[in-house]
């Protein structure tokens, strides 16, 4: 092996960071979804379990139309929230236990903003699953066309907000073990904003409603979760790492 | 120079280190001895700030070393027992992504060749062998473009050309004005290069 000369010119080391903030947010983003995808498994857990939870109610519970029609909003919510809570454990625990985020903490880049990307990388790999697959699942419980389509987007516009309302709680238990209720019960709480306006637009959708008052309070939600929520993940992080 | 003043960490109910200081002039470095559980591994944690000390400061240049390193105005790596790689990815995306954040993806190829993974660039890391995952970390610090290596137990794993290529990567930093603090069980030869000892677990 030879000797490497190169390694480090002091003259360089004082330089700016090398990557602008949008190749940073890219380069974390893309290398997660690799990951995530690569371990699929863990991936299509959230989904699995979504659509297990929604198939079994109608096999319990009545199978009469106008009953199903009037639980979809709930049950789907339901489901949409416990499969984000079911593979919220994996946010961090990967990243901790190899090494990354000792890796994330020591770079001179903002923490909150990585996270911020392995938050959406996160989202695509276990919450877009659950947005795709459930106009799918409420036809099956004769919901008309037009609600199926808002709760398709009170879906895209909440989970999100869910997995980085989840981060907060995913961060805090990073160096846990068996934390996986615990991390629950800690973010459910701060979750039920969310699965309440996402069931109501759709439950007003279905009443043949206006449903523009709770749809835009779930994009508000998204936006103050986005702006806010990876900034309290990257201080519950650093005590995580400690 | 790096220089930690009065540095105090607790673990449970006994001090792993009690006021401890210590100086690393620019251009040579610090080998930190002890048995196993004697606080190596948390004092390379306390200075590169991950760790939170009882009492005590770690500075560079005279400034606070989180505050310099947070605005970019310090590089430094931290080598632990964590390799940070995906096992799920390969040795060249592992490496591509940690050398774009510093700024130096088109050394990638030169680099796996000079640290002896040119043949198992393109494996999965899952595939490697430990001395082959080291070597992946020896490459990450290689690209890491940094003034102050922070290394943990760096020839872990290590076979003797692999060992010596750690001793000659960190001649070839400290002749180039880097900084370098070693947390290592074996003697390191460092040849004319100037080397501190730091004793831990002496009570």
């Amino acid at each position: 092996m030879a000797v490497p000369t190169h390694a480090a010119a002091p003259g360089q080391a004082t330089a700016a960071p090398a990557l602008g903030l949008i190749t940073l947010f890219r380069a974390v983003f893309i290398r997660d979804l690799r990951v995530g995808l690569r371990r699929w498994t863990d991936a299509s857990n959230a989904a699995l379990f979504f659509i297990l939870v929604v198939t079994l109610f109608p096999l319990a519970l009545s199978p009469k139309a106008e009953m199903l029609r009037m639980l979809a909003p709930g049950v789907i919510w339901i489901a949409a929230l416990l499969a984000t809570l079911l593979s919220l454990h994996l946010l961090f625990r990967a990243d901790l236990e190899d090494g990354t985020l000792e890796q994330l903490l020591t770079v001179p880049y903002p923490l909150g903003w990585m996270l911020l990307a392995k938050t959406l990388a996160h989202w695509v790999i276990t919450g877009v699953p659950v947005v795709v697959m459930a106009p799918v699942l409420a036809i099956t419980y004769h919901l008309p066309a037009s609600a199926v389509g808002v709760l398709t987007f009170s879906l895209l516009l909440g989970t999100p907000t869910l997995i980085l309302l989840g981060s907060i709680g995913a961060a805090l238990t990073a160096g846990l073990r068996g934390a996986g209720v615990l991390l629950a019960f800690i973010v459910a709480p701060l979750m039920l904003p969310v699965l309440m306006l996402g069931a109501r637009a759709t439950d007003l959708a279905l009443a043949g409603e206006n449903v523009t008052g709770p749809l835009y309070l779930l994009a508000a939600l998204l936006v103050l979760a986005i702006s806010l929520a990876p900034v309290v993940a990257a201080g519950a992080i650093r005590i995580s790492a400690d | 120079m790096l220089a930690g003043a009065g540095l105090t960490l607790w673990r449970g109910t006994t001090f792993l280190f009690e006021e401890l200081s210590f100086v690393v002039p620019q251009g040579t470095a610090l080998l930190i001895e002890g048995p196993n559980g004697s606080g190596k591994t948390s004092l390379l944690r306390v200075i590169a700030g991950l760790t939170m000390p009882e009492s005590g400061t770690v500075t560079w240049r005279g400034a606070d070393f989180r505050e310099q390193t947070r605005a970019g105005q310090l590089r430094m790596t931290f080598s632990s027992h964590a390799l940070a790689l995906k096992a799920e990815l390969s040795t060249r995306a592992n490496l591509d992504f940690f050398a774009r954040l510093s700024g130096m993806a088109d050394k990638v190829g030169e680099i796996l060749e000079l640290t002896g993974l040119g043949s198992c660039a393109d494996l999965d890391v899952r595939q490697l062998s430990a001395g082959q995952k080291r070597r992946a970390a020896l490459a990450r610090i290689l690209l890491s473009r940094a003034e102050l290596w922070l290394l943990d137990e760096p020839q872990t794993n290590l076979d003797a050309a692999g060992r010596q290529a750690v001793e000659a990567a960190i001649r070839g930093h400290l002749g180039q004005g880097g900084t370098v603090v070693v947390a290592a069980h074996q003697a390191l030869d460092l040849g004319s290069a100037s080397l501190a000892r730091l004793k831990l677990g002496e009570a």
